[in-house]
């Protein structure tokens, strides 16, 4: 069983959501994002997306356009992200890492090697923004080969008949983009969401998380009790952007006010009792 | 339907993409879900409009009538006599409305975004002459209209932006990157993303996730269509080459891809090598690319060994774009074209060249053409014959070149 569902089944069996926090490597510089990331499974991340930073994030709000333009700046590579993850499992066997990234970099790395380097870092699943099942061929070999999770994107304009495509080849957990749009920006009713979950469970076992959007502790109870995850990503990064001084900076408010933010949302999110639920 | 024709034989070079949008190892659908179902609905819908003569009766009626195609192939007699070589035609596609080949694909498209119940359309630009020819034929259909355009081009691209607004289009300079094309490009991506339900992206080059390539492609597809029977008509055979300007490659694409069966037409596309293609700064991407994923397709592009995409450079902002179609990407591999540079300096006294001899402004990118067609015209015989894309007008350069010239306005 790997690390993501081995985490799922021990959450189930708690009858507790997930909070699934985000990082951009190297934002605003190495160690920062590796403090943060060190962080926060005792601030109360089940899980946690490292973000990979990428020229030309096409499908990301100005949230996380900024904080992969500062994560380059900060010296952000493919091989410098694998060693942050590498340093982090050293002291957290349990907590499930997820790279979240564009297809170039992952191409301009070699997708098999990658995957070796990536399992060997301690990394347990892979989403791909712009690789759809249509393209993801690309990685599912050396995935599966090395024991990588494919977590694939779901959105509110993917038809019920076009499910199982999206399915077919996904692990680890499902990731319901709950809004047409870019990240940190609009955010989905309740409503929305009540509507969505249904159809989803319906074509799949995979546990399945919401992101975009997700602000608040509130938002965050909110989607936990129709799904099984919240992501948050612009909200902790926006509270990272105004710790940073005039330079851009991180400064010694930096770690500890993601950190801070997070533990509320945890607390919000670990509230909500999802016994008897599915 | 000759423009649009597909039919083309499985050994002929014209029958791709394949079914996942490949040409060769090139092309695909590198997009996130959310517009993963919206284009293949458009994939769909733009089949059915190619196979439906009345798509085709109502496209024509347009070129016709509002474009004003067919455009003229004509023979630059006192640039020939200059250059002491081969015979120049230039095929006149700044003579169209809005002043370049852009309204060829934009009134396929926008006719199609129409069948598809769209309201809204978003567009790229870089030089704004696809913006241009998006904003007119929003105008034309009464529709609404989004321009994403790079901050730096905005502001090098003034006239155009002035255009673009008189004609009731909302202009959004990106400031994102270095604001240009490639920045443009993923705003646009953005909006689309968000506004699915009544938006069409209608895309300005054979670039992007499929079917796009193919489609502005087949769009295209008309100046090399009409090139090939007025050179038929004055010569009685097929140019030895023929050169086009490439940015992302649609101008190029169209004058070529009906050649493309005809291995004895050189086919030469020529790159904007910037301040030189080995200077850094240079939006050369076949000759100093390698191949990745950006924008939703594999192709090749300038980057760096992480895989981060690094701004392009040229004088020109049509051809700024650090990417390139994907079709040409694969000609260029299999060695059916040839992918050349024009350096800014070359482009300059190109612009000058035509301007002086013909009586005709070239757009900047087309200048780039020209560049290389004056130097390849004086190698090869007087009997040979030379078929140059002058796919835009220079009206709306001449505050870069007259700059450039150290000329105040």
């Amino acid at each position: 069983m790997s690390r993501i569902a081995r985490r799922f089944a021990t959450l189930r069996a708690q009858g507790r959501g997930a909070l699934i926090p985000y990082v951009e490597a190297c934002d605003p510089d190495y160690d920062t994002s590796l403090a943060i990331l060190r962080g926060m499974p005792a601030a109360g991340a089940d899980l946690i997306e490292v973000g990979v930073p990428f020229s030309d994030p096409s499908a990301d709000g100005p949230t996380i356009q900024k904080a992969a333009l500062r994560g380059l700046k900060g010296g952000s590579t493919m091989k410098r992200v694998l060693e942050m993850v590498r340093a982090f499992r050293a002291g957290d066997d349990g907590t499930p890492i997820i790279l979240m990234g564009y297809t170039n970099p992952i191409e301009a790395y070699g997708p098999e090697r990658f995957c070796m380097d990536a399992k060997a870092a301690g990394v347990d699943g892979l989403i791909v923004v712009d690789m759809p099942p249509e393209e993801a061929d690309l990685l599912a070999g050396p995935a599966a080969a090395n024991g990588l999770d494919i977590i694939r994107l779901v959105a509110p304009t993917t038809p019920n008949a076009r499910l199982p495509i999206v399915f077919n080849g996904a692990s680890g957990f499902v990731y319901y983009v709950s809004i047409t749009g870019v990240t940190g920006t609009r955010t989905a009713s309740t409503d929305e969401l009540a509507a969505a979950l249904p159809r989803l469970r319906k074509a799949t076992d995979l546990p399945i998380a919401i992101g975009f959007g997700i602000r608040t502790p509130e938002l965050a109870a909110n989607a936990v009790s129709v799904a099984d995850a919240a992501v948050v990503a612009s909200a902790l990064l926006n509270t990272l952007e105004g710790t940073l001084d005039g330079d851009g900076k991180a400064t010694a408010k930096t770690v500890p006010a993601v950190l801070e933010q997070l533990r509320g949302l945890a607390e919000a999110i670990h509230a909500v009792s999802k016994t008897g639920s599915k | 339907m000759s423009a649009t024709d597909t039919q083309a034989g499985a050994n002929s070079l014209r029958s791709g993409p394949d079914g996942r949008g490949r040409f060769g190892i090139f092309g695909g659908r590198f997009v996130a879900e959310t517009l993963m179902p919206l284009l293949l609905e458009l994939d769909a819908a733009y089949r059915t409009a190619q196979a439906d003569p009345e798509f085709h009766r109502e496209l024509d009626y347009y070129l016709k009538d509002y474009v004003g195609r067919p455009s003229p192939l004509w023979l630059a007699r006192r640039m020939t006599e200059q250059l002491g070589g081969a015979k120049i035609y230039m095929k006149r596609e700044e003579l169209n409305h809005t002043g370049s080949h852009k309204l060829n694909n934009v009134m396929g498209q926008i006719l199609l975004a129409r069948r598809m119940g769209r309201t809204r359309i978003v567009a790229e630009t870089g030089a704004g002459q696809h913006g241009v020819a998006t904003a007119t034929v929003c105008a034309l259909f009464g529709m609404k209209c989004a321009i994403y355009m790079g901050a730096t081009d905005v502001e090098r691209q003034k006239p155009n932006v002035f255009r673009m607004r008189l004609l009731g289009a909302e202009v959004v300079p990106v400031t994102a990157g270095a604001g240009t094309l490639k920045d443009a490009m993923n705003e646009a991506m953005r909006d689309w993303v968000t506004n699915v339900h009544d938006t069409y992206f209608l895309v300005g080059t054979v670039a992007g996730p499929h079917p796009y390539p193919q489609m502005v492609r087949d769009f295209q597809s008309i100046i090399g269509v009409e090139t090939r029977e007025q050179i038929m008509a004055a010569e009685g055979r097929l140019p030895d080459a023929i050169v086009a300007a490439i940015g992302g490659g649609s101008n190029a694409m169209g004058i070529f891809h009906p050649f493309l069966d005809d291995p004895a037409v050189r086919l030469i596309g020529v790159e904007a090598a910037g301040c030189g293609l080995d200077s850094g700064r240079t939006a050369a991407s076949i000759e100093r690319g390698k191949p990745g994923v950006l924008h939703g397709n594999r192709t090749y592009l300038l980057q760096d060994d992480d895989g981060q995409i690094t701004e392009a450079h040229s004088i020109s902002a049509g051809l700024d774009y650090p990417g390139v179609g994907p079709e040409h990407s694969w000609l260029s591999d299999i060695g059916r074209a040839e992918y050349v540079g024009a350096t800014d300096q070359e482009a300059l006294d190109a612009f000058q060249l035509c301007t002086r001899t013909e009586g005709i402004i070239p757009a900047l990118e087309s200048a780039h053409a020209i560049a290389y067609a004056a130097k390849l015209a004086p190698t090869m015989g007087k009997d040979q014959i030379i078929v140059v894309n002058i796919s835009g007008r220079g009206d709306k350069d001449i505050f870069t070149v007259a700059e450039h010239l150290g000329v105040k306005l």
